[in-house]
C-alpha cells in the first residue's frame, strides 16, 4: 500500500492490469456470433461473449481493422482467458486471435463449427471448454494496483446543454488528475473533436502529434464533404439539437472538455490501436457511441466514463461503462443506467471540484470491482467500425 | 455565460421575454421565449459575424441577431463539414485548419484563447 490512490485489480502477466476477469468467447465471423451467445448464456456472468457482424466480405482496410479489434480484445487486461469459435472457411483467422491471448499470457483455445460437426455439438465442446476456463480465471485475486496502471475511456453521447457546462468538464478535471497521477486517458470522436482541435493541438508535446490530430480531422471532415451532404441533422443529431446545440463546432467545444485543460496530447492512433503511454491520447473513431467505446476498449482502456445528457444505455462486454449525467431530469428519468449526478453543478450546489472528486473515488471503486449500471442491467454492445462496402 | 469573449449565453432555465439579465458587463433584454439549454445573443450579432462560446466559433450568423434573441438553427449555422456547400466555409480568423505540408507547425501559433475555467 501507499499515499497514491489505487484501486484492486488483476495484474496480468504482459504488465497491464484489468479491472475485470473475464472469459471472452469470441466468434471469428458474424457467422458464429449466435453460437458463441449460446455457449455463454449456460456458464457464470464470468464468461461473455463477443457477437458481431464483421469477420468475412471485408476489403482491406475493414478486414484489418476487424482483426486487430478482435485480437485486442483477446489481450485485453480485462479478459483472464479466450475461447475463440470459428466457422471454419472465413478470413479472420482463429488461430491468430488465439495467439494475440497467449501473447499477453492468457489460456486460449479454439474450435470451429465445420469441424465439431454443427451448432449442437460446438455448444456442447465450447462450454465444456469455457467452463473450465472460468474455474482457473476465478483462482485469480485482486491486488492492490497503483492508479497509473488504469487507461481510460473518456467518452460522451446523448448530449445537451448540461454536457459542456457540467459533466464534461467533471470529467476532464478527473481525467487531468488522473494525467498528473501517471495514468493514460483517450479521447475518440473525431467529427466531434472538428472546431475545437485548436485546443487539442495546443497541448501536443511534439509537433507531429499536433500535425497528425490535424490530419484526422481534416480526413474526417473531407470524408463528410465528400458525400456531398450538409453534416448538419447528423452532427449535431435531432436530440442534440432539441436540447439546445446548433452545430458541430458548439456540441465539439463541450465534447473536448472532457480531455481535461492540462493533459498533455501524448499520441494519436488508429481505431482499437494500442494506448501505449501516459497521458491523452487521441483515437479515430467515429461518433457513434457503441463503435466508438468498442474502438477505445481495443486499444487498452479497462474503463469508460460515459457522460450523457439526455441518458443512454450503452454498455461493453469487457469493460466497465460509468455513465454520468449533469441533467436534473435525466437523473431522475433514466436513473437505472446512470451511476453519476452532477446536475448539482447546474443548479450550484456543488463545485466542480467536489464532483471530480466524487467521480474518481467512483471510478477507483468499478476497477475495484463494484458494478456499473450498464453492467448489473447487461448492456454488452459492441460494433466494429466499417468503412467501406460488404463485399 | 462562459468565456468573457463570447456574444451568447446558456439559458440555464426557461427566459421569458422581456425579462433583464445583467452578464459581465451585458444588459440585454430579452426578446423572447428562450427555453431551457439554448442560447441567447448578449450583443447585436451582424449576419456572417462569428458567434463565439466557449470563447471560440461555433458557427457564423445567418442572419442579424438582436440583443437578447433566441439564437439557434434559424439564424446560426455551422461552417465546418458542409458537404452541401460544396466547399469548407472559411473558418473564422484565429482558427486553422490542418496544413500537411505546413512541416514546422503541428502547434497553431494563432489559436484563440482556450475557453476559461469552468468553475
Amino acid at each position: 500500500m501507499s499515499d497514491r490512490p489505487g484501486f484492486l485489480g488483476f495484474p496480468r502477466p504482459d504488465g497491464r492490469v484489468g479491472v475485470r476477469n473475464h472469459v471472452l468467447v469470441v466468434p471469428t465471423v458474424i457467422c458464429a456470433s449466435v453460437v458463441c451467445e449460446r455457449i455463454a448464456e449456460a456458464l457464470p456472468a464470468s464468461v461473455v461473449a463477443l457477437p458481431h457482424l464483421a469477420g468475412c466480405g471485408q476489403l482491406g482496410p475493414d478486414m484489418h481493422a476487424t482483426h486487430e479489434t478482435l485480437a485486442a480484445y483477446c489481450g485485453h487486461p480485462n479478459v483472464a482467458a479466450v475461447l475463440v469459435v470459428a466457422l471454419g472457411c472465413e478470413q479472420v483467422i482463429a488461430e491468430t486471435l488465439v495467439e494475440s491471448a497467449r501473447n499477453a499470457g492468457k489460456p486460449a483455445e479454439s474450435i470451429a463449427i465445420q469441424a465439431e460437426g454443427g451448432t449442437l455439438r460446438t455448444i456442447g465442446r465450447g462450454r465444456q471448454i469455457a467452463e473450465r476456463l472460468a474455474k482457473d480465471a476465478s483462482r485469480a485475486a485482486r491486488e492492490w494496483c497503483d492508479v497509473r496502471s488504469l487507461v481510460l475511456s473518456l467518452k460522451c453521447g446523448g448530449s445537451d446543454y448540461t454536457s459542456g457546462l457540467a459533466s464534461n468538464p467533471t470529467l476532464g478535471r478527473m481525467a487531468d488528475r488522473l494525467v498528473e497521477l501517471g495514468g493514460a486517458a483517450v479521447l475518440g470522436e473525431i467529427a466531434e473533436i472538428m472546431g475545437a482541435e485548436h485546443l487539442l493541438a495546443a497541448r501536443a508535446t511534439r509537433p507531429e502529434v499536433g500535425r497528425r490530430l490535424l490530419r484526422v480531422i481534416d480526413r474526417v471532415e473531407t470524408e463528410a464533404m465528400a458525400l456531398g451532404l450538409d453534416i448538419r441533422g447528423t452532427q449535431p443529431s435531432p436530440g442534440n439539437i432539441r436540447g439546445g446545440l446548433t452545430t458541430i463546432e458548439e456540441k465539439s467545444l463541450g465534447a473536448t472538455h472532457k480531455g481535461g485543460e492540462r493533459s498533455p496530447v501524448v499520441d494519436v492512433v488508429p481505431y482499437a490501436g494500442r494506448i501505449t503511454q501516459p497521458g491523452l491520447t487521441v483515437m479515430d473513431t467515429p461518433g457513434l457511441d457503441v463503435e466508438s467505446v468498442t474502438g477505445m476498449v481495443g486499444g487498452g482502456a479497462q474503463l469508460v466514463v460515459f457522460t450523457t445528457g439526455l441518458g443512454t444505455p450503452t454498455g461493453n462486454p469487457i469493460a466497465p461503462v460509468v455513465k454520468m449525467t449533469g441533467n436534473a431530469r435525466t437523473a431522475q428519468l433514466m436513473a437505472d443506467n446512470l451511476d453519476i449526478d452532477v446536475s448539482g453543478i447546474i443548479a450550484d450546489t456543488e463545485t466542480l471540484g467536489a464532483a471530480a472528486d466524487r467521480l474518481f473515488t467512483e471510478v477507483l471503486a468499478v476497477a475495484s470491482g463494484k458494478l456499473t449500471a450498464a453492467e448489473a442491467l447487461g448492456h454488452r454492445e459492441f460494433a466494429i467500425h466499417r468503412r467501406n462496402p460488404t463485399i | 455565460m462562459i468565456s468573457e469573449h463570447d456574444n451568447v449565453a446558456t439559458a440555464l432555465e426557461v427566459l421569458d421575454a422581456g425579462r433583464t439579465l445583467d452578464l459581465a458587463g451585458h444588459h440585454v433584454v430579452v426578446q423572447e421565449r428562450i427555453a431551457s439549454g439554448h442560447k441567447v445573443a448578449l450583443v447585436p450579432i451582424a449576419a456572417g459575424q462569428a458567434v463565439l462560446k466557449y470563447g471560440s466559433p461555433i458557427g457564423t450568423a445567418t442572419a442579424d441577431i438582436a440583443a437578447g434573441a433566441h439564437v439557434h438553427t434559424h439564424n446560426l449555422a455551422s461552417a465546418r463539414g458542409r458537404g452541401d456547400l460544396g466547399r469548407r466555409v472559411a473558418p473564422e480568423p484565429g482558427v486553422r485548419l490542418a496544413e500537411p505540408e505546413d512541416e514546422g507547425a503541428g502547434i497553431p501559433t494563432d489559436v484563440t484563447s482556450p475557453g476559461g475555467s469552468h468553475e
